[in-house]
């Protein structure tokens, strides 16, 4: 099952609390996951805690699911982060800004283990 | 011992009444502070020394300041296009030292705001910003806007302070004196506090922008029946809100700077604060993140005439930031070294534009480990600024205000470092000259 989505990242409490502190499990879990709401998780036939892999024409990423109600039909969140960075818009439309917000994704269900920080980074050298 | 009236170096806020109990030269308690300001400053595991590696998939050696500062000025003397990026999370004086040495290497120097406030100041520069202090909005605002930002996360006691729930001279009711709006994509935890929640849809700000400039200056006949998935009743209640304003305040975030139209959101936003203007005192501010990103945009805008992304090569200072600003220079892969200081590339920048900093040498300076010393083949860790360094910050507002020092440590300032990286840089090329 597929989910077309649209893709926004943004700061959390957790994420700042955790910002110079980026090599421990505890950014991983502030920074490291896909929030969607229950009806579209119920839509792909996931759980929290489950892996999802989100896709965008720039990248994939796999990461594991949080519920948020607050998002509507097919609006997903990552954190602002190295795992939001992998699927994110490089081009910045000749004003600097990338595209970090608003980007069409697709996500699936996946059984791949989500990526660490180190690891993820170790893919861009 | 509890120091009074430490100020937090975390976010645009700069709170400025926090009390730290220090004993032994060691934090041990933060009052008053956020969860996130005192996580900063009960701190995190530190590089503890200098360290280099020739291969970016190799391990780290120790090595000396004296041997990485050495070999960090030996890279920008010679580079045609270094990039020197971060500053915001340090302090005014360093920032003058930054620019300092990227004119010393004819660099391009750009900060945080590339992928944060950027497009703002773009937005200023054509529309100008009709804006004011966080003391003028806590004390006089009676219609609060917050737009694609989310303070309950990112700026946490915003609401209590400045914005929301604090009492002021003419809002004296507190929470009671101030009707609240909240303009995002999805319903936040910021927007479970407002009077009004109006959910836009994802990159079209710009029109519900436009929407409520038509209805506001009188002109809502031309406004069709939905704009940006939001009924043009709840539009029109919206402006009738903020056209009641004695005092109207718009706060917005990266949901607008981010998001589609990018900097022309914000020239619409400002466009509709002069629209308001007629009916009542209006005012608009970004929510600036890291706690200096304004004084860096201070301090560049008085040495270079620019705020951010200022290219040196031509001995002149040069803004264009669609051309300058890092993530387009990266894209190009312009770059032929990195200098990276108090800001994180590698966590904060799409992974394409991380992977030309896989292919030419990064020199980082700061205190943590972080993404961008993954890309790394020098680390110089310095002094946390704000906890074990005094200097001056610029609150989001613009206001300047000290930094005190509430511990001591063997690092050197970030100045320190510049200091002796630029002394080198003029050694090296004078020798070569």
């Amino acid at each position: 099952m597929d989910l077309k989505a649209t893709f926004i990242s943004g700061r959390t409490v957790d994420q700042g609390c955790n910002l110079e502190n980026k090599t421990s499990k505890a950014y991983f879990d502030a920074a490291g996951y896909c929030e969607m709401n229950s009806a579209d998780a119920g839509k792909l036939g996931v759980k929290p805690g489950n892996n999802v892999k989100v896709t965008t024409d720039f990248g994939s990423v796999v990461v594991p699911l949080k519920i948020c109600e607050g998002n509507p039909d097919g609006l997903i969140f990552i954190p602002m982060g190295p795992w939001a960075n992998a699927v994110v818009d490089p081009n910045t439309c000749g004003c600097g800004m990338p595209g970090y917000k608003g980007i069409p994704a697709v996500v699936n269900p996946s059984s791949d283990t989500a990526p660490t920080m180190q690891q993820l980074m170790a893919r861009l050298k | 011992m509890i120091i009074k009236d430490v100020l937090c170096p975390f976010c645009g806020c700069l709170c400025d009444d926090l009390a730290v109990e220090v004993e032994n030269n060691k934090v041990v308690d933060v009052k008053h502070a956020c969860k996130i300001g005192a996580s900063k400053i009960r701190g995190h595991d530190r590089i503890k020394a200098p360290m280099m590696r020739d291969d970016k998939n190799g391990e780290f050696r120790e090595v000396s300041y004296e041997e990485a500062i050495n070999e960090s000025a030996r890279i920008l003397a010679k580079s045609k296009r270094p990039l020197l990026y971060g500053w915001a999370n340090g302090l005014c004086e360093m920032m003058k030292k930054g620019i300092l040495l990227t004119e010393e290497v004819g660099g391009i120097i750009d900060n945080t705001a590339s992928v944060c406030h950027g497009p703002s100041a773009l937005g200023v520069h054509e529309k100008g910003l009709p804006t004011g202090t966080l003391g003028q909005f806590a004390n006089r605002a009676d219609v609060v806007v917050f737009w694609g930002c989310n303070p309950v996360q990112a700026h946490p006691r915003h609401m209590g302070r400045y914005s929301v729930f604090n009492k002021g001279f003419f809002a004296n009711k507190g929470r009671r004196s101030r009707k609240v709006v909240v303009f995002d994509v999805r319903k936040t935890d910021t927007a479970n506090l407002a009077d009004e929640y109006v959910q836009v849809k994802p990159g079209e700000d710009y029109m519900v922008l436009s929407a409520l400039r038509a209805i506001v200056a009188g002109k809502g006949d031309v406004v069709p029946d939905t704009v940006g998935g939001v009924p043009k009743e709840k539009l029109a209640e919206v402006a009738e809100t903020m056209k009641a304003a004695k005092f109207g305040i718009v706060y917005f975030g990266m949901g607008l700077t981010q998001s589609r139209g990018k900097y022309k959101n914000i020239d619409n936003a400002v466009s509709l604060i002069t629209e308001l203007n007629a009916h009542g005192k209006h005012s608009i501010i970004p929510m600036r993140g890291h706690y200096n990103v304004t004084g860096f945009g201070n301090v560049c805008a008085w040495e270079t005439g620019f705020i951010n992304a200022v290219d040196m090569s031509r001995g002149y200072p040069y803004y264009n930031p669609g051309e300058t600003c890092s993530n387009d220079l990266l894209m190009r892969e312009e770059i032929d070294a990195a200098f990276i200081i108090a800001g994180d590339a590698g966590a904060h920048f799409p992974a394409q534009s991380i992977a030309r900093m896989g292919k030419v040498p990064v020199i980082q300076v700061d205190p943590f480990h972080n993404p961008t010393t993954e890309m790394a083949n020098i680390v110089i860790p310095t002094k946390v600024s704000g906890v074990e360094l005094e200097g001056t910050a610029y609150r989001m507002d613009g206001v300047s205000l000290r930094m005190r020092k509430l511990v001591d440590v063997d690092f050197p300032s970030d100045e320190e470092v510049l200091d002796k990286i630029i002394a080198k840089v003029r050694e090296i090329k004078g020798a070569s000259s």
